[in-house]
């Protein structure tokens, strides 16, 4: 008997089902091994068994999403794979997705180790290679053979538990994951060498290509003033007294939402900040110089602005990852929305 | 300018009736020390206590480590802060006790002091696990205003350093290094086939526990300049700040800053070490464009080749970073960043807070959000009571046995973005 079991998931053209027109066929699990699953049997060896191949066709996968995904992740479950396989996609699109979706879905749900393949430009890539590991194929399968090797190996050390080495060793879309390691040079010396290169006009390896940013552009200028409601978002840590919601000092994973109802201004009775970014003395002096509650007070008053919510968001913006502070604006905004605020001031430190 | 550096193998501390150096062990008196710090009306408590590699110690919180160091041949440590400015400032000869360090505990004046284990997985991160350790605990007086407090602090590390090196006056050092650079054309001229190369030298200024004092002055307020490399290596630069712990640049890594260490072995060979551009990161937006216009300035009025640029802290300096790197390129010299990383727990988010096209080359320094278990010691140096709220910790992170959970980021020194260690990052 084989020490460990697959589960291998194809779409409707590698199952032998048919092309374009039969891209709406439905899920359906049949136990025998078919299309590319028989290259990586070969591959795996006696030790290997592929216990089930789950067929869907992909436009079905990607107009049922949700239910597509369900149904898949029931027929999965039965088998207990020690690892999941979806494709390789190669360069097809809504394939690649719904490799990347599907795997996703198994690690998070069952907790098995799921590995998929596709072309680089393939649009799965980008969205999934951060959360499933996918082998760098072809943009067809006539490249499969040369995907087999990179697939088996990963594979087995999936199923056997072992550490997946980097991306260019083991043949997988760099993922965009920052890990560790100790180098053989001290960073200033490694330093030093790669500017030596750079200067005389050869070949270097920067340790870190720049990163595009997730540019916002501005929404459209209030109208009227006079008739907006106006929340107010920080990133200058400012929490009631004792950090209720135990917000980081740096790194910060939460926002919270705190009350300035009946307030003309912020007291530093109430309120201070948990920054670790900022010579923070004076804001614990005054949270006014933060959350400008004073001053937005008195243009309420005054009939410069409609009115004010009734809260603020706050969060710490030192070593926030970006990924984090993506998802709180996401969350707030969509917050501020539903309680029909027109305009956010961001207060920054 | 040139320096002779004599250093002094220390293998141990150890208390004594008199303060001395005997066969690589330092021996110091505790009572006389503790009242020196003490001389200090700001301070109620002091104690010291040592800390060896290998030992099941965890220091915390750190707020700076020092070397013990003396000038023996005219002119005083530390100028401008606690010693006599003076011209001999980087020429003559110093002396440094190699391997020892001082290093300032006490309850935190932010959030931003740090750990150092001299034992188990954190010690492989920290350069202070592997130096024998006198630490002076202090205790400010009751209501001390933050800023009087963290002065307190700074003077009494950088007093008893200077005390220590003090020893090494008369004796023989075990090693003798010689730095030396030129004025200007002579440098330029001595290797006219060579890559003229100088650093940037950014220092933190961000505000309290963010600030560097450059022979006393706070680097809020200078502008850019030039100096001798030689000058850091007598102290002409102290921290002032503990920033996020890893990051910070404690006063031995400016005695020792790695770049122009590193600078002076490649210098002949493969380089031409001009010397050291010092700048700021101020946070206000015309401090940055000034500051970054002056720096492109420099270089191209040096005739740079090249510049090696490195930062302390992240966020707010990344913007300075990259401004930096943009105009220095655009002035035609050219550039790699010396760096940490913050990606975030899983790796997964961006690096740096700012970014630019010119920035082709950079030096990683690790990732300061990854995570680490820290054991249970059987002797705490300090305090545990701040573990959670310090830079890299949170809520619920210790264990009752004081055991831990908490990103490199709480580790002094651990992601230094100055290339000082040898942890980077890489792509996966």
């Amino acid at each position: 008997m084989a020490a460990y079991k697959i589960v291998h998931y194809i779409n409707q053209f590698f199952g032998g089902i048919g092309g374009e027109e039969m891209a709406d066929y439905k899920p359906e699990v049949r136990e025998e091994v078919i299309g590319p699953g028989l290259a990586l049997k070969a591959g795996l060896g006696g030790d290997f068994e592929i216990a089930a191949t789950v067929i869907c066709g992909d436009n079905y996968f990607g107009e049922n999403l949700d239910k597509a995904t369900d149904t898949i992740i029931e027929m999965v479950k039965k088998y207990q794979p020690d690892v999941f396989v979806a494709g390789p996609a190669f360069n097809a699109g809504r394939y690649g997705v719904a490799c990347g979706t599907i795997c996703k879905a198994v690690e998070e749900r069952l907790g098995i180790p799921v590995l998929s393949g596709m072309y680089e430009e393939n649009p799965g890539a980008d969205m999934f290679k951060q959360d499933v590991i996918l082998v760098k194929t072809g943009n067809s399968a006539a490249t499969m053979r040369k995907a087999v090797p990179k697939l088996v190996g990963l594979i087995k050390k999936m199923a056997a538990g072992e550490e997946i080495l980097g991306p260019s060793i083991e043949g997988y879309l760099e993922r965009g994951i920052r890990v560790n390691y100790f180098a053989e040079e001290r960073g200033s010396e490694r330093g030093i060498r790669m500017l030596v290169k750079k200067i005389k006009g050869e070949e270097f390896e920067t340790d870190l290509p720049m990163p595009k940013f997730d540019r916002v552009s501005p929404a459209k200028a209030v109208e009227d003033m006079k008739a907006a409601r106006i929340a107010v978002v920080t990133s200058g840590g400012i929490v009631p007294l004792g950090n209720p919601d135990h917000i980081e000092s740096s790194n910060a994973t939460k926002f919270g939402e705190y009350t300035i109802e009946g307030m003309d201004a912020m007291s530093r009775e109430d309120y201070m900040t948990i920054h670790g970014g900022y010579d923070r003395q004076f804001v614990l002096e005054n949270p006014n110089l933060v959350i400008p509650l004073d001053v937005l007070r008195e243009k309420e008053k005054n009939g410069e602005i409609g009115s004010l919510l009734p809260y603020f968001a706050s969060t710490t913006g030192t070593g926030t990852a970006t990924n984090s502070a993506a998802r709180f604006g996401d969350e707030i905004g969509k917050k501020f929305i539903e309680e029909g605020v027109d305009a956010v001031i961001l207060t920054s430190t | 300018m040139r320096l002779e550096l004599g250093k002094f193998v220390i293998k141990d501390i150890q208390f004594a009736e008199e303060s001395h150096i005997e066969n690589q062990v330092l021996y110091v008196n505790k009572a006389e020390v503790e009242a020196m710090v003490l001389e200090d009306d700001k301070l109620k408590e002091c104690h010291l206590d040592i800390a060896r590699p290998g030992e099941a110690t965890r220091i915390t919180p750190v707020k700076d480590v020092i070397e013990p160091r003396v000038k023996v041949s005219g002119g005083e440590i530390f100028p401008g802060v606690i010693g006599k400015v003076s011209p001999q400032v980087g020429s003559g000869r110093t002396h440094a006790l190699d391997g020892c360090c001082v290093v300032t505990v006490g309850r935190i004046v932010g959030f931003q002091e740090g750990v150092i284990d001299m034992s188990g997985p954190a010690a492989d991160y920290c350069p202070f696990s592997k130096t024998v350790n006198l630490c002076v605990v202090i205790e400010p007086q009751e209501g001390l205003e933050t800023h009087v407090y963290e002065r307190a602090g700074r003077l009494a590390g950088l007093k008893t350093a200077a005390y220590l090196g003090e020893l090494a006056r008369k004796l023989e050092p075990d090693t003798l290094e010689v730095f030396e650079t030129k004025s200007v054309f002579e440098q330029a001229a001595q290797y006219p086939d060579l890559p003229k190369v100088g650093y940037i030298h950014m220092l933190q200024s961000q505000g309290l526990l963010h600030d560097t004092y450059y022979y006393g002055v706070d680097a809020k307020q200078i502008v850019p300049t030039f100096m001798y490399p030689t000058e850091i290596m007598d102290g002409a630069i102290v921290s002032g700040n503990c920033v996020a712990p890893c990051d910070k640049v404690t006063s031995y890594h400016h005695l020792h800053n790695p770049v122009i260490e590193d600078c002076y072995r490649h210098h002949g060979k493969d380089i031409n070490f001009m010397g050291v551009i010092l700048t700021n990161e101020n946070v206000f937006l015309a401090d940055k464009e000034r500051h970054s216009d002056m720096v492109a300035k420099f270089c191209q009025w040096l005739e740079l080749d090249g510049v090696l640029i490195t930062e302390e802290g992240y966020g707010n300096p990344d913007t300075d970073l990259m401004m930096n790197c943009r105009k220095v390129e655009r002035a035609g010299t050219k550039v790699c960043l010396i760096t940490d990383e913050f990606p975030g727990k899983d790796g997964k988010s961006a690096s740096l807070a700012d970014t630019c096209e010119e920035a082709t080359a950079l030096a990683s320094c690790g990732q300061g959000n990854a995570t680490l278990k820290f054991p249970a010691m059987d002797k705490v140096i300090g305090m545990m009571d701040y573990i959670e709220s310090q830079i890299g910790g949170w809520a619920g992170c210790v264990n009752e046995d004081g055991s831990f959970e908490a990103e490199l980021q709480i580790i002094i020194a651990s992601t230094i973005a100055n290339g000082f260690n040898k942890l980077a990052a890489r792509g996966y």
